[in-house]
């Protein structure tokens, strides 16, 4: 099935234009089948796609080309590409996709716009998989704004109220600086090497790295720059410092939304990007090393925040933006394998809290602030126990998907010698741990805090929505033995995505299927696989016992101050009163926010005024109202003329022929 | 026989006569009278010139004049009678509707 790639992308783009072509008035079965049937199919088609890929005795890269998008030399195709990393988002997106398009069913079945919501969200798959299955940067740059845009339009779902507009607003013009740093990237490599296909652009770099290695801009070599340019795209999808502020605010959407957009795909896009082009990243290890000392900051400063967050959906939020630090930490530490094998398992366990808290929310009447819940383990066991395992998940307890692959990552850091960006990892490991807990017992354990009217209403979901959350619950247990590390496996090599990605994020052996493996740049021989195992196994095993111990004490602090509802005093959270200032700082997000405001945006918005009253109002209009008034003067003075007097008429007339008389003669 | 002189200077005194009738005078009627000035001032041209050149051709536009001249005079005649009945007047200084 891998010939039949194209459909895979165009199945969630022919179901949104079949919606929004049946309009919101149609069935809402109908709607349902559309919306929920073309991602579905387009599963179908991507794990018979897969399984042939995977199954294949020497799986070289699919590569399809749909047309060419532009003639002569330089030509840029419309073409598709499945290749190992490829391959792995391909799977991330359609299956978690498709369980949040289920899922959205029982979740947007009592909302207006139902249908409108359908289309948005096919849309959006559509643009996902052109981002992860293009062939060139153009394609996936398409799906990059594509995705872009969707999230602006499901960010402002709700577009009858004050906030979720301008939260959208902010997600699109947040996202648009790192947009233009990307075009500008992009740029910079096809004015160099004259294509953005992957594998010619990786081809000729092989063939020439000193090309890389040369002076370009800035006082950069090329590789130092485009690199430079693509992380800044980076940040601002992937929500990274200093770009990451709008992704809090995206949690203004509906909650499916923030799953499958803000948590499990879209925002993952920047790690795969990061990824994609990591032959550029090994070759300019100061970017790199900027890339993942940018993640582990970004990583400690959104887990501080969350922290000190009430609202369950911005606990979830900041604990993306702290995973996401994780993967580009992964990824700047030449770990890309990690970091692959981490947005993986960070995209089941991530879909399937957010795909709770909205079960929590739905139950509870629209409801977000944990301090008013408690106890709803008792009302809805499903959703309170497929929660837990997604907390035991990102907290990292042994067993569990998030284990596996931060433990990579922190040996990926420790290997490389990298003791700050390890320990800076592990408090985050540590704070994730304990605001997980902390939401899971202010949510679900102790008594319950909201209203009487709140409480008659509680229910557990519909099965359209407990399946999907048991589904991702078994892929957020399972999905972690894809990547098994040596150590953690006693030796035996049984890491299958760290294998499974080796043609692409290069190491050992020979330039694999693709000649995507640069091997003969002295920078890019680091490939996580050569980098792993500089430590002995007795200290790897000491470094993973830290980590769970951290994550077990986060755990057990959270319990301490919130188990069995003791967080919350008199409607407010008892960690405020013991951190005092701190918990100012934390609850207020260190004021970035406030200081963006300041800096960036009150100073813009002066200066469009400037140019509004100046520029436009003085200048231009200036111009169009005096050429208006010359007109109307001018005009002024012929209306003299139209007396409507039939005698001066004559008299016009005789002048008229008296002139012309003389005019003929003289 | 009379110089074609004469015949032209009392065409054009007729034409002068005509159009300062039609410029000042206010009555749609005596104006209309004016106008029939200017044209016969102009027949009066015509037919010396056919007599001077002894062409009829001249004398044959005459005749188309004055047939124009006279539906004209009946249309011109009737407007002006629709006109009365609307407003009372035929008063060219109060008919000016098509004033800005």
């Amino acid at each position: 099935m891998t010939n039949l790639l194209w459909l895979i992308p165009l199945l969630p783009f022919a179901g949104a234009a079949l919606n929004a072509a049946l309009g919101p008035r149609a069935p809402k079965a109908l709607t349902t089948a559309v919306g929920v049937g073309a991602p579905g199919l387009s599963l179908v088609v991507a794990l018979g796609a897969l399984w042939q890929y995977v199954t294949a005795i020497h799986p070289g890269a699919v590569e399809q080309t749909i047309y060419a998008w532009t003639a002569g030399e330089t030509a840029i195709d419309v073409a598709f590409l499945l290749d190992p990393l490829s391959a792995v988002m391909l799977f991330v997106v359609t299956f978690v996709g498709f369980w949040i398009h289920l899922y959205s069913v029982g979740y947007m079945s009592h909302e207006e716009g139902y249908q409108r919501y359908f289309v948005y969200l096919n849309l959006f798959m559509g643009a996902m998989l052109l981002l992860v299955l293009g062939d060139n940067l153009l394609v996936m740059f398409v799906g990059w704004e594509g995705v872009g845009l969707c999230s602006y339009l499901l960010i402002g779902f709700y577009y009858d109220q004050k906030v979720p507009p301008e939260a959208g607003r902010k997600a699109f013009i947040v996202n648009r600086i790192g947009d233009f740093a990307f075009l500008v990237g992009m740029f910079a490599l096809f004015s160099e090497f004259g294509t953005l296909s992957y594998r010619e652009l990786f081809a000729q770099m092989a063939a020439n790295p000193a090309q890389l290695g040369a002076d370009y801009a800035l006082g950069l070599s090329l590789a130092s720059f485009v690199a430079l340019c693509f992380f800044v795209g980076a940040t601002g999808k992937s929500a990274q410092i200093p770009l990451y502020v709008w992704l809090p605010d995206a949690m203004a959407g509906p909650t499916p939304v923030s799953a499958l957009i803000h948590a499990a795909t879209m925002v993952t896009a920047g790690v795969y990007m990061v990824v994609r082009m990591n032959v550029v990243y090994e070759a300019a290890p100061g970017v790199a090393l900027l890339v993942a000392g940018v993640g582990a900051a970004t990583a400690l400063l959104a887990a501080t925040i969350g922290v000190a967050q009430n609202d369950i959906k911005k606990v979830l939020a900041y604990s993306t933006v702290s995973q996401l630090g994780y993967m580009f930490l992964a990824a700047g530490l030449g770990a890309y394998s990690a970091a692959v094998f981490h947005l993986g398992t960070h995209a089941f366990f991530k879909a399937l809290l957010f795909l709770g808290s909205g079960s929590v929310i739905h139950a509870m009447g629209g409801e977000q602030d944990m301090r008013k819940m408690g106890g709803l383990k008792k009302w809805m066991p499903v959703t309170a126990w497929t929660f837990v395992i997604g907390g035991l998940a990102i907290a990292g307890i042994p067993g569990f998907a998030g284990f596996f692959s931060k433990d990579e990552i922190l040996a990926a850091a420790a290997n490389e010698g990298h003791w700050i960006l390890w320990a800076v990892g592990l408090a985050t490991a540590g704070l994730t741990a304990f605001y997980m807990f902390r939401a899971i017992y202010m949510t679900f354990f102790g008594d319950f805090r909201g209203s009487e009217e709140q409480k008659h209403h509680l229910h557990e979901s519909p099965a359209v929505m407990t399946v999907p959350l048991m589904v991702l619950a078994a892929g957020a247990v399972f999905a972690g033995y894809a990547g098994v590390s040596k150590v953690l496996a006693f030796g035996r090599d049984v890491n299958w995505i760290h294998h499974f990605l080796e043609p692409v994020v290069g190491g050992h052996g020979e330039a694999a299927a693709h000649g995507e493996a640069v091997h003969g740049t002295e920078t890019a021989a680091h490939g996580a696989a050569e980098a792993v195992h500089h430590l002995s196994v007795g200290a790897e095993w000491a470094l993973i016992a830290v980590a769970v111990v951290t994550a077990i004490a986060g755990i057990l602090v959270a319990r301490a101050f919130y188990g069995s509802g003791r967080g919350v005093e008199d409607g407010e959270d008892v960690l405020a009163g013991k951190l005092g200032g701190v918990h100012n700082v934390l609850s207020h997000k260190y004021w970035v926010d406030e200081v963006y405001a300041a800096v960036v945006i009150r100073p813009l918005a002066a200066l469009s005024r400037g140019f509004f009253k100046w520029v436009d109002g003085f200048v231009i209009d200036g111009l169009l109202h005096t050429s208006a008034t010359i007109a109307e003067l001018t005009g002024d003075l012929g209306r003299f003329t139209t007396t409507g007097n039939a005698r001066n008429y004559v008299l016009y007339f005789f002048i008229g022929i008296v002139i012309l008389f003389f005019g003929v003669i003289l | 026989m009379v110089p074609v002189s004469w015949y032209l200077l009392l065409a054009a005194l007729l034409f002068a006569i005509g159009t300062a009738g039609a410029l000042t005078r206010r009555n749609g009627i005596t104006i209309f009278l004016s106008i029939e000035l200017m044209l016969n001032s102009v027949n009066l041209t015509l037919v010396a010139y056919s007599r001077l050149l002894d062409d009829h051709t001249g004398q044959l536009v005459v005749f188309f004049v004055l047939a124009v001249a006279a539906a004209e005079a009946a249309v011109g005649l009737a407007l002006f009678i629709a006109l009365y009945r609307h407003r009372r007047t035929i008063d060219l200084n109060r008919i000016n509707l098509m004033r800005w």
